[in-house]
């Protein structure tokens, strides 16, 4: 009896342990953001800091859409999308709200962003990352609302209605852009122009130029680690068995209680947040000018293709696709006309002798999946 | 004074009603031969074909190939009026193909496969189709005119409005093909075990209908279909864009909408839905504003999965377990 009582799993945990549970990954995501910032940032050129961004965002972007293609089985076709919400809404934010607040675009960045520390001391966070913070909360929020009104038709039905909708979607938000008026160049042309123009003038098809960079190491590595943090836990809890079972068997799924349709609503809002937020990260690296076309099915494919490789549902799987997928073309220079041709071909022929993908459903840090190969192959 | 004027108005709002409604017809016949393509195949493997636009500006390039070819072989004085009809049999002769190869070597092997992992090897063959033909030595990636194969004389004037050539020979083709294939669906043994098999493969192959082999004819009528829509495309807009091009993928999609609207697998409706698309897309053009052109099918599209998810033709299909 008193052993029964010990295990019994409806025992709420003590409040420290929650506590602790809700705070580590946040304590963990700075810590991995401090290091790579503060550490690996000083010894690398600019030229790789630079792909180390984007292989931080591409992470970001792959692990969300993982949420959508992998958990749930769905199939969303215009992530791209939901980046090139994000990105915009944020860039509205930071840039407008920076010229509206200090009264100029630059750059005000802390220690944080590379930024040296003079003998006054800056400190660790600039007046601009605190904007820069809100902005990308807010390019999520944005991308998420968007998700919710595109996801509600098209995944109260079974079938691919989501991908083509999703992809319908994608186009839309690229067509729409490309009506925006030009950017407002000066601090004062900003403050005189009414408030509803703002978020209206992002450029239209020439892009949205001079967003100030804050997207360094730090940012985009802490919203990386949360961003797998979320997964994991997502995927170990009772939504993520739920999304799962939406995978394998929607009828059956349905069957057991699982109000499907919300929870498919649910991980693709939940994806679309983080795009949002990674389109927020991207719009704000250096060397990268929104445009339209970001919002476009070419972009969506290569996180398709990032998900799909690494394997449907897997998050390391993810992680390690988008890293090989950005690094790839760098290798794949010489034959550069061909790296889709490569790309086509890999895809075709990973769905006929590997559909799983890379990893399958497994981990990298599941215990199984190494000692299965060890027994060699039985399972 | 005021009456005059407003009667000039009057004739003006005819003519843009009428000059609409041919654009509208006109371009719709093309999405509906394109439709047809989607429609098939969903209805049969119950995926969406992403890799069926890429037939259609394969079809619209082999055109341009071929009339390239021929009137340089040919050494005419003047283009021959069965040219037109010459190019167009051959490059759906080859498209038909293409179908076929694709079909037996990217989504055969997939027979029993999740579709879900189908769809991903469509987009797949999509983008391999679609970055070949940007190689230099395929299509290149510039845009190109195709010789001119028929004279466009205007034939009938209703006020401002031209009917030419063009829009009778376009419509009248691809109206002509929704007509045979209507009844090889519906007339033929064929088109009977098309529809079996489309009703249940399994029940399908009980009853001795080669199941694989009614799949790949689907795939080459349907190809087939598609290089008749890029040949006829061709012929209306004259310059192909490079086979990358967003255009072309934004065609293919707006054909699959025709589809769903139409209802999904109902060939009726993709012909119907064609039509609306055309007619709804034009419409807006004309009345609305001109740079949403692409906003209103796709908002078509999401209005009609929440009203009647199974489009104006299809049927409420009820899931057995």
């Amino acid at each position: 009896m008193a052993d029964l009582q010990r295990d019994n799993l409806n025992q709420p945990p003590s409040t420290a342990r929650a506590a602790f549970d809700a705070v580590w990954p946040l304590l963990a995501a700075i810590g991995v953001g401090l290091l790579f910032q503060l550490v690996l940032r000083p010894n690398l050129n600019p030229y790789t800091a630079i792909l180390m961004l984007t292989i931080g965002v591409n992470i970001v972007l792959a692990v969300s859409l993982t949420m959508v293609n992998g958990f749930t089985g769905q199939f969303s076709m215009g992530h791209a999308g939901f980046l090139a919400v994000g990105g915009y809404a944020s860039g509205i934010i930071t840039y407008y709200g920076s010229q509206k607040l200090f009264g100029s675009g630059a750059l005000r960045a802390g220690m944080l962003n590379g930024m040296p520390i003079d003998a006054s001391g800056l400190p660790l966070l600039g007046g601009g990352e605190w904007l820069f913070v809100i902005a990308l909360i807010i390019g999520g929020l944005v991308s998420a609302g968007l998700g919710y009104i595109v996801g509600l038709p098209s995944l109260r039905l079974k079938g691919d209605y989501l991908a083509i909708v999703t992809l319908g979607f994608g186009e839309i938000v690229r067509v729409l852009i490309q009506q925006s008026g030009p950017v407002i160049q000066s601090p004062e042309q900003v403050k005189d122009a009414p408030l509803w123009k703002l978020p209206t003038a992002v450029g239209g098809a020439l892009g949205f130029g001079n967003i100030p960079q804050y997207s360094s190491l730090f940012w985009v590595y802490l919203v990386a680690v949360i961003t797998i943090l979320v997964a994991v836990r997502l995927k170990r809890s009772s939504y993520g068995r739920a999304f799962l079972s939406i995978r394998e068997d929607e009828i059956a799924a349905e069957a057991m209680g699982v109000n499907t349709t919300k929870f498919k609503i649910r991980a693709f809002v939940l994806a679309a947040f983080f795009a949002g937020v990674a389109g927020g990260l991207y719009g704000h690296q250096l060397g990268v000018s929104l445009s339209p076309t970001d919002a476009g099915f070419q972009k969506s494919f290569d996180f398709i293709i990032m998900v799909v490789l690494g394997g449907m549902g897997s998050i390391s799987g993810a992680c390690l696709a988008a890293i090989v997928v950005t690094l790839l073309p760098e290798y794949l220079r010489g034959v550069a006309e061909y790296r889709m041709v490569i790309y086509a071909l890999a895809l075709i022929l990973m769905m006929i002798f590997r559909p799983q993908g890379l990893l399958g459903v497994h981990e990298l840090w599941d215990a199984a999946f190494w000692r299965r190969k060890k027994r060699g192959g039985a399972r | 004074m005021v009456g005059c004027d407003l009667l000039g108005l009057r004739v003006f709002l005819m003519d843009l009603l009428l000059q609409t409604l041919k654009d509208g017809l006109t371009i719709g016949s093309l999405y509906a031969l394109i439709a047809l393509g989607y429609t098939m195949v969903y209805g049969i493997l119950k995926f969406i074909n992403f890799a069926h636009s890429d037939v259609v500006v394969l079809g619209s390039w082999l055109s341009l190939v071929i009339a390239d070819k021929l009137l340089v072989l040919g050494q005419f004085q003047a283009v021959p009026w069965w040219m037109g009809a010459v190019v167009l049999i051959l490059a759906m002769a080859l498209c038909g193909t293409i179908g076929f190869t694709i079909e037996r070597l990217a989504y055969k092997p997939l027979r029993k496969a999740p579709r879900l992992n189908v769809l991903i090897t469509a987009i797949g063959v999509s983008l391999f189709l679609q970055n070949i033909g940007q190689q230099r030595w395929a299509f290149g990636t510039g845009p190109r005119r195709i010789p001119t194969l028929l004279d466009d004389a205007t034939l009938l004037s209703i006020g401002q409005v031209n009917v030419k050539m063009l829009d009778v020979v376009g419509a009248g083709t691809a109206l002509l093909l929704m007509i045979a294939l209507d009844w090889l669906v519906f007339h033929t043994r064929i088109g009977r075990a098309m529809r079996a098999v489309s009703h249940s493969p399994a029940n399908a192959s009980l009853m001795g209908i080669p199941v694989d082999r009614v799949i790949s004819f689907t795939f080459v009528l349907g190809s087939t279909l598609a290089a008749a829509g890029g040949f006829l495309w061709a012929m209306k807009y004259e310059t192909i864009k490079q086979p990358a091009d967003a255009s072309w993928t934004l065609l293919g999609l707006k054909a699959f909408v025709a589809a769903v609207v139409g209802g999904i697998g109902n060939i009726r409706g993709a012909m119907l839905g064609g039509l609306a698309i055309g007619l709804l897309e034009n419409f807006g053009v004309a009345y609305i504003s001109a740079s949403m052109r692409d906003v209103y099918v796709f908002s078509l599209l999401i209005v009609v999965l929440l009203v009647r998810p199974g489009g104006i033709l299809g049927k409420a299909v009820v899931e057995k377990v």
